[in-house]
């Protein structure tokens, strides 16, 4: 079988090639939503409160639901007919443009929702508890961009991330040190990292059927562990610890953004790190560019002298060890003992921040924050009062995700040799 | 830098590749590596390379005894590879795909700056234009083999392995690649060139060896006629001209005008095809791989839709149908790429024969297979077209690649046809069932059905053709008649027509 | 590289018995059953190392090695008998005949919905669609199932053959959504059926929080009871019913459907070669959509041997337990062909029910069967290394070579 594809240079110009109207149509729809389920949908004299910390007092005040609604969507509706004319023009859109185009359609959503209610909307609180519930997904995430990129996908996040919650939280209570637990959850993510490893790229094993058959060997593993010698000496296993919570003198300060992100403990502060170096060194250290060649042309790189399956195993152990890490969230880093069961999907979702995200870490954390936001907001919205259904609220990021795969968020590649074992 | 193989051997279980084959390129030599299509030739420079571990033999360097166990150790040796797939990351750049194993680092990140400049330099002494910053991905071919040859002198490779690298050139790039090939003589690097091209070894070789069927069966001068260079090659006289009679005059069975394909980034990849083929004929399509060939079986076969024209076949309209409907209305199709397309590897000899006539009589009866005519179909033509198999029930995987091909063939050839359309129909086909390919096309063209080949060896074109066509980036150069010369149809290949000879774009 | 791999010349013909050996330990029998083997090791150090009475004498191991084994054994030979006894033959607590089979039936009728899914999930695998909704697609079958099953109130035969239908129509429903959205978009099934799954129990948390599906009076989200009518007959006072029957009808079905069948000819031709499939004029979209539509309403079936039976007939979101998950594992272990599917249905329909009778008489808690099926599943999916700790000869080894040759 031939790998060569040749492209043909560009010949004529490009007045054949069909215009995708998909964007244009999707804002379209967006802003109508926006028109009548926010804006018409609320009368003039009703009023949406707000509460914002800004880091040294909470200040309240209100704005008149209809008009910020309506506001808001003449906004999205400028930006749709934007939208509409620069792929008319055959131009690319600027990545603000969806961004704001989101912003002002939430923004509506929101003081919608909130309209004629007792309770005001909780700025501040809405933003840490998405970053709060976006922790374990963002490692998660972390964890998958890591395998995927040097060819081995990562289903067993929510087996890495479950063990290294159970490993922290035991590490933790045995040693009463919340620190120690800390350290250990990457060990134990790293072993599950290890098993994958060896099945998929040692023994060629589809990477799917191993991700999913890890997660059951965890979940069992853990939970015998918990109905067992965890629940038989409660007092030595299962001493819940915690992680402090150290503010970032002065950045903790400002107002609004400094209480959601430097009021934090110091997992949160690795994973900004780990953002950040992982964005950087994936596309432009030597380690990146070595193991993304083994994800993309596994033969080429090594034909240059890399060795690829011994890349790939030191890599997803790497993988298994950053979930393990994000896993120390659900225990250490929260005061909670082990619980059976106690990622409950967040492997997943984490799994689908990444896709969504176009398999980089920047796209990640924006996709998960997102899933962290719309699983936050079901717990604000209730105490509110809204009458959505919680459940409706809680589908929405698997929901977001369906039609994100589909197609209709845009198109990304994952690596092109994820998934294939290389037989070299 | 001398280097010197030893009686290498190479097995694959109880299959030699290699046996025991001597080798010595000299310093600031081209030595020319020729022989068929699995004659060893790649196995033997994967071995020099350390893809393959040897099964005896040595490898000496300046007299020296080395042992690679990996492209690490040979490139560190001095060993350079351009692989006839080239061994490019598409989604890399130029500059990261060239330093890619070896990178120039400050601090804890690569050294772009350093690693443009290399390719700046090393293209400056080639007189290459190469963009560093250019997406490999977006490159044409030609420019990307010379990002693999950048590549492998980055590494200052003195011997330079080039594996069948004028496959996927037109003449003119080919060209541009001899000359190459000289100024790196000039400049003392050694380079083993391999390749089954009798004219380009001819024109750039200082020395030839010729491998047969693994094992070395003579050494020659490029002062060798080519009759001698091809006996020596393929063992026995070869005489590629099939037998045939002239194409009688018949009416035209397929239209096809002004096909044109623009793909979704807008690449213009078929351009106003216009032709016809009458009963009874040979149409070959002739071109250099990549030049709108695959694309235009494709359409024709409803794998892809065009974006204008019409095929019409015995006055009805194909575009718009569906690939069933257009194998349903009797057109035979053996795809290029036999193992990707043309057959199910995990599927049994007799499921490969009727893979797609399956949902009809009689090989299925209200959605139930007969499983019985199924076994006593595939016993018939197993038989007819000679397919060397254990049994119909053995998996196809277990054929060799001529017998495959055999099997695609007699799948297509056993229902009545009004159009055969058979792209690349002997690659990767032993010299013994290609001449029985040929002589089972000729006889369906005998039978008064219309046939389109489609070839990029011209051996195969002029040996069939009864008219031939030439494709270069989408568009039919134009269409000559079989006694074309090989000169005139290089220049066509290259877009140029000979009958009006001002190059077309 | 195009080498003529040449099929193996014929070596001289070993003995009889050579190649029935050869035949034994080449097969995947022996792979399967040495797998069965080396989970009930991992999982037999499992339980001991977690028993209080084996740590106990572990720290007078260097006084009395002797006590530690015994204890060792007590624990572990107590747990397996109790995981037997409750899976196969009541040896020690049987006082009749009904008694002694009891675990047995109990195993079956565990086993249905494992069969049921199994098949869905099986299918998808000869298609090359990693389809992992199987719980999503019970979920959704239990809904309707659930919903005809109390709603309506109609004739024994006939509200039961609607009740079949309506499992296997909501099942197949969620099934054809990855399918449709995989044959047009190219969206990956495997994270449209991952999240499908979660997107199935808030949708059904939410539907029972409705009045038409709440029972009344209750304030937990549970539906009323399934009529009588609709409940499958049971088989002389077992637990097995006439569900088991249908999931080997259902069985062979498959088979015939795989094997015999032009479309089950389509879809293995597009899950083996999906390139060459198209070329042949085949649909791979239609195939597609076939697979999973079918292999969503197996699924759903699976809810019928919930719902319609005595063991729990009332509607809840935890209606597809973790059988969806867990019929992975049966279709990864029937290597997805329906007859190994009973089987592997039947061994993990075995360990679940007697999983319940070793917790309850002894320490060992049910999560270790999860362990012992993925391990059987990890080590079955990777024969090399069964054979590599049991120091077994490599068959696949000449196998590989030529393909590297080709």
């Amino acid at each position: 079988m031939s790998a060569q594809t040749i492209e043909l240079p560009a010949m004529d110009s490009k007045a054949l090639a069909p215009i995708n109207w998909k964007f244009p149509i999707i804002y379209g729809i967006l802003a109508v939503i926006s028109l009548v389920g926010f804006g018409l949908s609320v009368g003039g004299d009703v009023w949406s409160g707000i509460s914002v910390n800004t880091g040294f007092s909470r200040i309240q005040f209100a704005v008149p639901s209809q008009v910020t609604a309506l506001v808001c969507t003449v906004i999205e509706i400028g930006l749709g007919i934007w939208a509409w004319q620069l792929t008319a023009a055959r131009k690319k859109t600027p990545v603000g443009l969806p961004l704001g185009f989101g912003f002002c359609f939430v923004v509506a959503f929101l003081v919608r929702a909130v309209a004629g209610s007792e309770q005001s909307l909780q700025v501040t609180g809405l933003l840490q508890g998405t970053l709060f519930l976006s922790v374990p997904l963002i490692f998660g995430a972390m964890a998958g961009c890591v395998c995927e990129h040097v060819g081995v996908i990562n289903v067993a996040i929510e087996g890495q991330l479950l063990a290294g919650a159970f490993l922290a939280a035991v590490v933790g209570s045995l040693t009463l040190n919340p620190w120690l637990g800390l350290l250990a959850a990457p060990v134990a993510g790293a072993l599950v990292g290890a098993l994958l490893a060896l099945f998929a790229v040692r023994y060629w094993v589809d990477h799917i059927i191993v991700g999913v058959v890890l997660n059951v060997l965890v979940t069992g593993f853990t939970s015998y562990l918990f109905s067992t010698v965890l629940s038989e000496h409660k007092d030595v296993f299962a001493v819940p610890t915690v992680l402090p919570t150290l503010p970032i003198p002065g950045l903790s300060l400002i107002p609004v953004l400094g209480p959601v992100l430097f009021n934090q403990n110091v997992l949160v502060y690795i994973m900004y790190a780990a953002v950040v170096v992982l964005q950087i060194m994936l596309y432009r250290s030597r380690w990146g560019l070595r193991m993304r060649a083994c994800g993309e042309h596994p033969k080429a790189a090594d034909t240059v002298g890399i060795k690829v399956n011994a890349t790939r195993v030191r890599n997803t152990i790497l993988g298994g060890a950053i979930a393990g890490l994000g896993g120390a969230f659900f225990t250490v880093a929260n005061g909670l003992a082990f619980g059976k069961e106690m990622s409950a999907g967040r492997g997943y979702i984490a799994l689908a921040a990444m896709i969504l995200g176009g398999w980089s870490p920047r796209g990640a954390v924006a996709a998960a924050l997102l899933f962290g936001f719309a699983d936050n907001l079901q717990n604000a919205l209730s105490v509110v009062g809204v009458g959505i259904p919680s459940q409706f609220m809680l589908m929405a990021p698997y929901l977001i995700t369906i039609f994100a795969v589909a197609g209709f968020v845009g198109k990304v590649r994952p690596p092109a040799q994820e998934g294939q074992p290389y037989k070299g | 830098m001398k280097l010197e193989l030893r009686a290498v051997t190479k097995k694959f279980g109880s299959f030699v590749a290699n046996d025991a084959i001597d080798l010595v390129v000299e310093p600031g030599q081209i030595h020319a590596l020729l022989g068929e299509n699995g004659a060893g030739k790649s196995t033997l420079m994967n071995v020099l390379y350390g893809l393959y571990a040897a099964d005896g033999g040595q490898i000496l360097i300046d007299g020296e005894p080395v042992h690679f166990s990996g492209p690490g150790q040979a490139m560190a040796a001095g060993i350079g590879m351009v692989h006839q797939h080239f061994m490019l990351i598409p989604v890399f750049t130029v500059a990261e795909n060239v330093v890619l194993g070896h990178e120039p680092t400050s601090g804890a990140l690569i050294n772009l700056d350093e690693a443009r400049q290399l390719v700046r330099d090393i293209s400056a002494r080639f007189g290459f234009e190469v963009d560093p910053d250019a997406l490999v991905e977006e490159l044409p071919v030609g420019i990307q083999q010379r990002v693999e040859i950048i590549k492998a002198l980055s590494r200052d490779a003195e011997v330079l392995i080039l594996d069948e690298p004028t496959a996927v050139l037109t003449p003119q790039e080919t060209d541009e690649l001899m000359g190459i090939m000289r100024d790196l003589k000039q400049q003392g690097t050694s380079i083993v060139f391999i390749t089954h091209k009798l004219r380009e070894v001819q024109e750039v070789a200082d020395t030839i060896t010729v491998i047969r069927h693994g094992k070395v069966v003579g050494t020659a001068l490029p002062t060798a006629s080519q009759e001698e260079l091809a006996s020596l090659m393929v063992g026995r006289a070869v005489d590629l001209k099939v037998d045939k009679d002239a194409a009688r005059e018949a009416e035209v069975a397929l239209r096809v005008a002004d096909l044109t394909l623009v793909d979704h980034s807008g690449l213009t990849l078929l351009d106003h095809i216009t032709f016809d083929v009458k009963r009874g004929e040979i149409l070959a399509i002739a071109g250099v791989q990549g030049n709108g060939q695959t694309e235009l079986t494709e359409a024709l076969m409803g794998l892809r839709k065009p974006t204008a024209g019409s095929i019409t076949l015995d006055g009805d309209e194909l575009v718009g149908k569906s690939v069933r409907q257009i194998i349903d209305a009797g057109v035979g199709f053996v795809p290029e790429d036999r193992s990707r397309d043309g057959m199910v590897a995990s599927f049994s000899v007799a499921e490969n024969m009727v893979l797609d006539q399956i949902g009809h009589d009689p090989f299925s009866h209200g959605g139930a297979l007969a499983m019985a005519t199924i076994a006593e179909h595939a016993t018939t033509q197993v038989e007819q077209f000679d397919v060397r198999t254990g049994s119909i029930e053995a998996p196809m995987s277990s054929l060799s690649g001529g017998n495959q091909q055999k099997v695609v063939l007699a799948r297509e050839l056993s229902r009545e046809l009004r159009l055969l359309l058979a792209s690349q129909p002997t690659r990767g086909v032993d010299v013994g069932s290609i001449e029985f390919i040929h002589e089972r096309i000729v006889a369906e063209r005998d039978k008064g059905t219309p046939v389109i080949i489609v070839s990029t060896e011209l051996d195969e074109v002029t040996a069939l053709a009864d008219r031939i066509a030439v494709m270069y980036r989408g568009r039919f150069v134009g269409i000559v008649g079989p006694d074309t010369s090989r000169s005139d149809l290089g220049l066509m290949m290259a877009g140029v027509d000979p009958n009006n000879k001002e190059e077309q774009r | 590289m195009s080498e003529q791999n040449t099929p193996a010349a014929a070596a001289p013909e070993p003995p009889a018995w050579r190649q029935v050996f050869a035949k034994i330990v080449n097969g995947s029998t022996l792979t399967s059953i040495l797998s069965v083997v080396l989970a009930l090791i991992i999982g037999a150090i499992l339980i001991a190392a977690a028993d209080s009475d084996v740590q106990e004498k572990a720290s007078w191991f260097f006084y009395q090695p002797g006590d530690l084994f015994g204890a060792i054994w007590d624990t572990v030979a107590g747990a397996y008998s109790a995981l037997f006894q409750g899976a196969v033959f009541n040896i020690d607590r049987s006082y009749t005949v009904q008694d002694f089979f009891a675990p047995l039936w109990d195993s079956i009728a565990t086993s249905t919905p494992l069969i049921f899914a199994g098949l869905g999930l099986g299918m998808g695998f000869r298609a090359g669609l990693f389809n992992i909704g199987a719980q999503g697609q019970i979920i959704l079958g239990g809904t309707l199932c659930g919903f005809l099953g109390y709603a309506l109130h109609l004739p024994p035969g006939i509200h039961m053959a609607l009740c079949v239908l309506g499992a296997f129509v909501g099942g197949a429903f969620w099934g054809f959504i990855p399918g449709i959205l995989r044959a047009q978009t190219g969206a990956n099934e495997v994270i449209v059926t991952i999240m499908l799954n979660s997107t199935a129990i808030y949708l059904l948390g939410w539907l029972l929080t409705q009045p038409s599906f709440k029972q009344t009076g209750s304030i937990n989200p549970i539906s009323p009871p399934v009529d009588e009518t609709a409940r499958f007959p049971a088989f002389f006072g077992t637990p097995i019913n006439l569900g088991f029957l249908l999931a080997l009808a259902a069985a062979f079905g498959v088979w015939w459907l795989m094997e015999r069948s032009t479309l089950g000819f389509s879809i293995r031709a597009v899950g083996a070669n999906p390139e060459a499939a198209r070329t042949a004029g085949m649909s791979v979209p239609a195939a597609t959509v076939w697979v999973m539509t079918l292999a969503g309403g197996l699924a759903g079936l699976a809810a019928t041997s919930q719902l319609m039976s005595r063991v729990s007939d009332q509607l809840t979101t935890d209606v597809a337990s973790t059988f969806g998950f867990d019929a992975i594992t049966v279709a990864l272990l029937g290597r997805s062909k329906p007859a190994g599917i009973v089987a592997a249905g039947l061994l993990f329909g075995g360990l679940r029910a007697g999983g319940y009778t070793m917790q309850a008489f002894t320490s060992t808690p049910i999560d270790v069967i999860l362990v012992l099926q993925s391990v059987i599943v990890l080590f079955i999916a990777a024969p090399p290394l069964v054979r590599a700790i049991f120091r077994l000869p490599d068959p696949e080894r000449r196998r590989k070579v030529k393909e590297v040759a080709a």
